[in-house]
Order: C-alpha cells, then sequence, then structure tokens
C-alpha cells in the first residue's frame, strides 16, 4: 500500500492544476470568508438637515432638561451622516446620487415634543431607482427610528410619571423659571379631614366634605396605578427570548464551520472518486487486483490519501479563518478529530463513486452533482418546509456525511452537542459506503 | 480451480516451422466453460503448451478470444474446467497499457517491481530497460511515448514477475507497422529465451508468420488447434486447392458453419 500511496502522491503533484487548486483553494476561500465575517457592511451615506435651532435642542419635560441630540443619536449608528444646512441641499445630494437617502428634521421638533400634542415629524427623501438599496435604506432608517423613538418615548414616560407623582403627593415644580408648590391630594385630603373635624357633628358640609375626601383617596389610588399604566405604554411589547435547541454558536464560527466542511466534502470526493477511477482510466485496475493488492487494500489506500490531504488542506483552512474570526485554540484535538473522521466518511462516499465510474470526468461530475444538493439540503432550517418534507430532508441529511461532518466539526469548534454522537455517525457511513464502494468494485470493475 | 505444476507435467508436441519435437508442459487449460448470461462464451476449451512456446489465438469477433485469456489470466473466473496455473503465476498483458502515463518509464518498472515483490528491485528494473530497448527513455513519462513504445513498457510491466508464461491480448492493435514489428522483436526474444507466449490477435498474418501453434475458437468453441501450415493443409484436403494462410481461415471458419 505504501507504494501505491507514493505512486498516487507523485501523480498528483504532477498534475499542477489539481495541486494549484488544492492550495489556493483554502488560501482564497478563508480569506474571502475571513473579510466577509469580520468587516461589517458599509454605512451607507446619508444627508442629514437638523433644522432645529442649537437654542432649541434641550426640551424641558418634567422638570428634566432632555438633550434631543443625544436622545437622537441611534438615527445616525446605522449611516454615515453627510451634514448639510437645508433641506435643498439634502435633496441635491440625493439627486445628484452623492448619497442614498436625506434624513431632514424639521426646525419645530422641539417644539411639538414639548407640546406633547403631536407627533414631531422627521422627513426621509431616497431614490428609489434600485429597487435593493431602496429597500435598505427605507429598512435601516425604520429601524433607527424605532430606536429613537422608543427612547424618547421612555423619557416622556418617565416625566409624566413625574407630574403625576406631584399631583399625588404633592412638592415642588418650576415652570417659567418660577418655583411652585403643588398642594397633592394627599395633602388635600389632610386638610380637608382637618377642616371636618372642626365641623359641627350636625353639620350638611360635612357630607360634601366626606365626598371629596373620599375623591382624593380614588385619586390618589388610581394615580399610583399610572406608573405601571406609563411604562407598559413606554414599551408596550418586550420581548423574553427562550432558546429551545440549539447550541449557541456564533453566526460566524457556524460559517467557518461551513465553509470548513463544504471544503473537506470537495476535496475529499473529488481525490477519492478521482483516484480510484484513475485506476481503471488507465487500465491499471485489473492489473493491480490480479494479486499485486487486494481490493479492499486498493480502497483503503485511496481513503487514506484523500482524507489525510483534504484534512491537511481543511485543518490548514482553519487556521487561517482564525485569524478572521475567534475560535479556541484548546479545542485543536477535537478540530482534528472531526476533521479525520468526516474525511474518511467523505472518502468511502466518494469511492462508492469512483467505483461506479470508469473516467476522471464522469467520476468528478458526479461528486459535484450529489455535493450541491446534499449541501443545500443539510442548511434547509426546520419549519422553512412542511414538517413531512423535513423529515424526508433530515432522512436523506443523514444518510450522506455533509450534515454529521458540519454537526461534529461545529461541536468540535463551538464546544456544542455531543461530538461523539456526530463521530460515531460518520464512521457508520465511513463502514457503509466502504462495504457500498467494494461491492461496486466486484460488480463493476471486472 | 488450479491444478498444482507438478500434476501436468506432461509433454506436448510442438510443431516448430515443420521440425516437430516434444517439450514440457508450462500451461495446461483443461474443459474450460463461460456463459453471460443464456450466452455460452466458451464451452469447453482446453489448451496445453510448453516452454518457450508461441500460441496464437484467433477467431472471428466474438468467438471468445478475450474471454479465453481472461480466464487464464485469473481475471475472470470459470463457471467449469481449470487451469494448471495460479494468476501469480502467469505474466498477463492486456491489449490497452496498463501502466500509469504521468510516471516515467523507469518509475513504472520501479512501482510494478515492488508490487510483484521482486527480490532485487533495482536489478529488475535494469534488466527491463535493457529489454525494451527503452533505458535512453527511463525517464521520459509513459503518457509522452509512441503507442509501440507504451505497449514494450505494457508488456515490460507483464514480465516483471519473471514468470513462465505471458498472455498478450492483441499486443499490436492500433500500433504502425513500425511500432508493431518493434513490439514482435521483443516479444520473439522473450520466447526464446524461454518465455511460453499465448497472444490471442485479429491479425492473421501476425498469427501465421509467429506462432508455433494456432487455436481456433469460433462461438465459443475450439475448432482447430495445430500448425498454421496445419490448418492451410486442413482447408486444402477439403477443397482439393491451394490457399494462403488468410483464405484458409476463412474457408476454414466456413467450412465448420461459422
Amino acid at each position: 500500500m505504501r507504494w501505491l500511496l507514493q505512486k498516487d502522491l507523485k501523480i498528483l503533484l504532477r498534475s499542477p492544476s489539481l495541486v494549484a487548486l488544492l492550495v489556493l483553494y483554502p488560501v482564497i476561500i478563508a480569506t474571502l470568508i475571513g473579510f466577509a465575517l469580520s468587516r461589517g457592511p458599509d454605512k451607507p451615506q446619508v444627508a442629514v438637515a437638523n433644522l432645529v435651532p442649537d437654542s432649541a435642542r434641550q426640551v424641558q419635560l418634567g422638570g428634566q432638561e432632555i438633550d434631543l441630540t443625544k436622545e437622537a443619536a441611534p438615527l445616525f449608528n446605522a449611516v454615515d451622516a453627510v451634514n448639510v444646512d437645508s433641506e435643498e441641499a439634502a435633496v441635491k445630494k440625493v439627486r445628484d446620487g452623492e448619497v442614498l437617502a436625506a434624513i431632514v428634521i424639521p426646525e419645530d421638533t422641539t417644539r411639538k415634543l414639548a407640546a406633547g400634542l403631536e407627533p414631531a415629524g422627521i422627513e426621509v427623501f431616497y431614490n428609489a431607482e434600485d429597487p435593493v438599496k431602496a429597500q435598505y435604506v427605507r429598512d435601516v432608517i425604520k429601524s433607527q427610528v424605532q430606536d429613537a423613538n422608543n427612547a424618547l418615548t421612555e423619557r416622556l414616560a418617565k416625566a409624566a410619571v413625574e407630574y403625576l407623582d406631584l399631583i399625588g403627593v404633592g412638592g415642588q415644580f418650576e415652570i417659567f423659571g418660577r418655583e411652585l408648590n403643588v398642594l397633592g391630594l394627599q395633602r388635600s385630603q389632610e386638610i380637608l379631614e382637618e377642616a371636618k373635624a372642626d365641623l359641627p357633628k350636625n353639620s350638611p358640609a360635612r357630607a360634601q366634605i366626606d365626598e371629596v375626601i373620599a375623591f382624593a383617596q380614588v385619586a390618589r389610588d388610581n394615580l399610583g396605578l399610572s406608573d405601571d399604566v406609563l411604562a407598559s405604554v413606554g414599551t408596550p411589547i418586550s420581548v423574553k427570548q427562550t432558546k429551545l435547541n440549539g447550541g449557541s454558536t456564533p453566526l460566524s464560527s457556524f460559517a467557518v464551520a461551513i465553509a470548513v466542511t463544504v471544503s473537506l466534502m470537495f476535496i475529499t470526493l473529488l481525490l477519492a472518486a478521482g483516484t480510484l477511477a484513475l485506476e481503471r482510466e488507465e487500465n491499471a485496475f485489473l492489473r493491480l487486483v490480479r494479486g499485486l493488492v487486494s481490493r479492499t487494500g486498493l480502497l483503503l489506500e485511496k481513503a487514506a490519501l484523500a482524507a489525510v490531504c483534504s484534512a491537511v488542506v481543511s485543518l490548514a483552512m482553519l487556521l487561517g479563518l482564525s485569524l478572521f474570526v475567534e475560535l479556541d485554540y484548546g479545542r485543536f484535538g477535537y478540530w482534528v478529530l472531526a476533521v479525520v473522521v468526516g474525511a474518511l466518511a467523505f472518502a468511502a462516499l466518494g469511492l462508492a463513486v469512483g467505483a461506479l465510474t470508469k473516467e476522471v470526468r464522469a467520476a468528478s461530475l458526479l461528486c459535484v452533482m450529489l455535493s450541491l444538493p446534499l449541501t443545500f439540503l443539510a442548511l434547509v432550517p426546520s419549519g422553512s418546509v412542511s414538517p413531512f418534507l423535513f423529515d424526508v430532508v433530515r432522512a436523506i441529511s443523514a444518510a450522506f456525511p455533509f450534515k454529521p461532518a458540519l454537526s461534529a466539526l461545529d461541536s468540535a469548534l463551538n464546544d456544542n452537542g455531543d461530538i461523539g454522537l456526530h463521530l460515531l455517525h460518520l464512521m457508520g457511513l465511513f463502514l457503509a459506503f466502504g462495504a457500498i464502494s467494494r461491492l461496486a468494485l466486484r460488480r463493476f470493475a471486472g | 480451480m488450479t491444478l498444482p505444476s507438478v500434476a501436468m507435467a506432461e509433454r506436448v508436441a510442438a510443431p516448430e516451422r515443420g521440425v516437430a519435437e516434444e517439450i514440457p508442459v508450462v500451461i495446461q487449460a483443461r474443459d474450460l466453460r463461460k456463459s453471460y448470461g443464456d450466452r455460452e462464451a466458451l464451452r469447453g476449451v482446453s489448451l496445453a503448451a510448453g516452454r518457450g512456446e508461441l500460441v496464437a489465438v484467433i477467431g472471428p469477433n466474438g468467438a471468445g478470444k478475450t474471454t479465453f485469456l481472461s480466464i487464464l489470466a485469473g481475471i475472470q473466473r470459470p463457471d467449469g474446467g481449470e487451469v494448471s496455473l495460479s494468476a501469480s503465476e502467469i505474466g498477463w498483458v492486456p491489449q490497452q497499457a496498463a501502466v500509469y502515463n504521468k510516471l516515467t518509464v523507469e518509475e513504472n518498472l520501479r512501482l510494478f517491481a515492488r508490487l510483484e515483490k521482486c527480490a532485487d528491485v533495482n536489478d529488475t528494473v535494469q534488466r527491463m530497460l535493457d529489454l525494451t530497448g527503452l533505458r535512453d527513455r527511463a525517464d521520459d513519462q509513459v503518457g509522452k511515448l509512441s503507442g509501440g513504445n507504451r505497449q514494450r513498457v505494457n508488456i515490460a510491466v507483464g514480465l516483471l514477475g519473471e514468470q513462465q508464461v505471458l498472455l498478450l491480448d492483441e499486443p499490436s492493435a492500433a500500433l504502425d507497422p513500425r511500432q508493431r514489428e518493434r513490439v514482435w522483436e521483443f516479444i520473439l526474444s522473450l520466447a526464446e529465451s524461454g518465455t511460453t507466449v499465448v497472444y490471442s490477435t485479429h491479425n492473421i498474418q501476425e498469427a501465421e508468420r509467429h506462432a508455433q501453434r494456432v487455436l481456433v475458437l469460433a462461438d465459443g468453441e475450439l475448432i482447430f488447434t495445430g500448425s498454421p501450415r496445419e490448418l492451410e493443409e486442413t482447408v486444402e484436403r477439403g477443397s482439393g486447392g491451394q490457399a494462403d494462410f488468410e483464405a484458409a481461415f476463412v474457408a476454414f471458419l466456413r467450412q465448420n458453419g461459422h
């Protein structure tokens, strides 16, 4: 087997395009994925015309001074703001294509906010020539306006609660620079109780004072509930998230697991199927199995060659990707285990393909045709198709190595799930496809 | 399925250009049968060939020549009958060159010598390079050689195990006359050195020119075994006229209903 391995490596090394592919593929893929994961999308350039005068950028609410520039900050987090002086200048920049959109904050914004009688409006201008860009701008601004609204609503609700507290229990209140003393319902009730005590017992005014005292009590009790009511108005829907299934894999690490598994699959399948088909294409197969090497030995040699080459390439890819995405080197042993066992399972599948074909080209084509739908099926999320169809998809995915290899690598990279179970699954597939390829060699290869 | 070599220590009459001599049998096949579904590809074909003998297997398309050689080579199992030698005791050269195009001549010889577990790999490779006359092309990749030279490497690989018997399936097919001549020089030199050569061919002139004995197969049946001259004589006796070997072969087939 040693001599056959040596021979196959020599042949590989004398195929410059294949070697270049094996070396360049992981480098290019790792770099591309690394850049994609480490760089967020560029912020769109948006013209901003803030027409609110500097002197009016702070409003008094509930005795508190609210800085609108600070409260509106979320609006500009997701955009690259280009400040302009007027609405016309903002619109011109959009028309000229210098910016994707323009946001105009009218002069009366703070006045409307302070008055609280009508919502303060802002205007957004954008080009809709490119539907994708238009949708992107709409989504970004809508989301950011919602964030700004939430922040302001919270501040306004807090101010309203303070006003209501003042009415309930009384206290100091400043308006137009003058300090006012607000009596409050609680103190009013106490005064009325004292006044009632001074009245003669048969005085008809007692009954009227009792009514006013009862009103003050009811008003205070209900105002006491207003804190909670206003808090829920400020945040009508709160989100509590509970994870039911799956681990805590960050998206970037999962993307790495997918990229490496896809590479592992392609390289192993193509090498295993290609080198076995080459023996038949070169007519050497029958010469070899006439007694020089057993069919099982030949299959094991091809599996070892494909698994070792693809495992080396995949581990190199992982190390390359670790420059961009944080991966836990402490789990390197698990990386190797997942990659090697996954490679063996893919190799066995590749051998089954190679045993069915007589030419390297046919074997390669069959591998690609098999790989793409398997990858697609393995990534179909639950709920995206009917339950029955999803069960079918799951069964198909379980019958081939991609899904378990992806799960094993995900477990290895992110300590997510039981890696042992996935490795056992892969070993089972290695044995099953190994047996199929052995039978196929007997049936189809003389 | 195989007989031990000692069990066939017989002698065979080997007509060599009109001079009959008795030589020890090296390979013997008895009553070989093979069917593919309902079709009988071989119907009880037997052969005994002596040391250094050149035996040609000829017949029309579909006669069973390749099946016969495949069974002798151990690539296919017969449904019935037996071969005296095991596959490892027979050198086999398939019709298509079974060597690696990306490896050099020497690397191919070295690889197969190692797989054949030759005692002295270097010495064997050097001998084969001399034997094939390809020493000056030893470092050339096989894929860059001419068809004739590639076939010489193919035959040399078949000889690496130093077996006494060499089976060749259409050794000169698809070669031009010059290349064919070089290959035959090589094969004849092997036979002269004592290797028993059994080859199939469609080229009747090649059978007449090089074989000491021809086996004529038709529809899986062995219908003649003898020297080319004996075949001509058989036809001449039947027709009353003289015929060259090719005409005699065609007439013989016709006489036998094929």
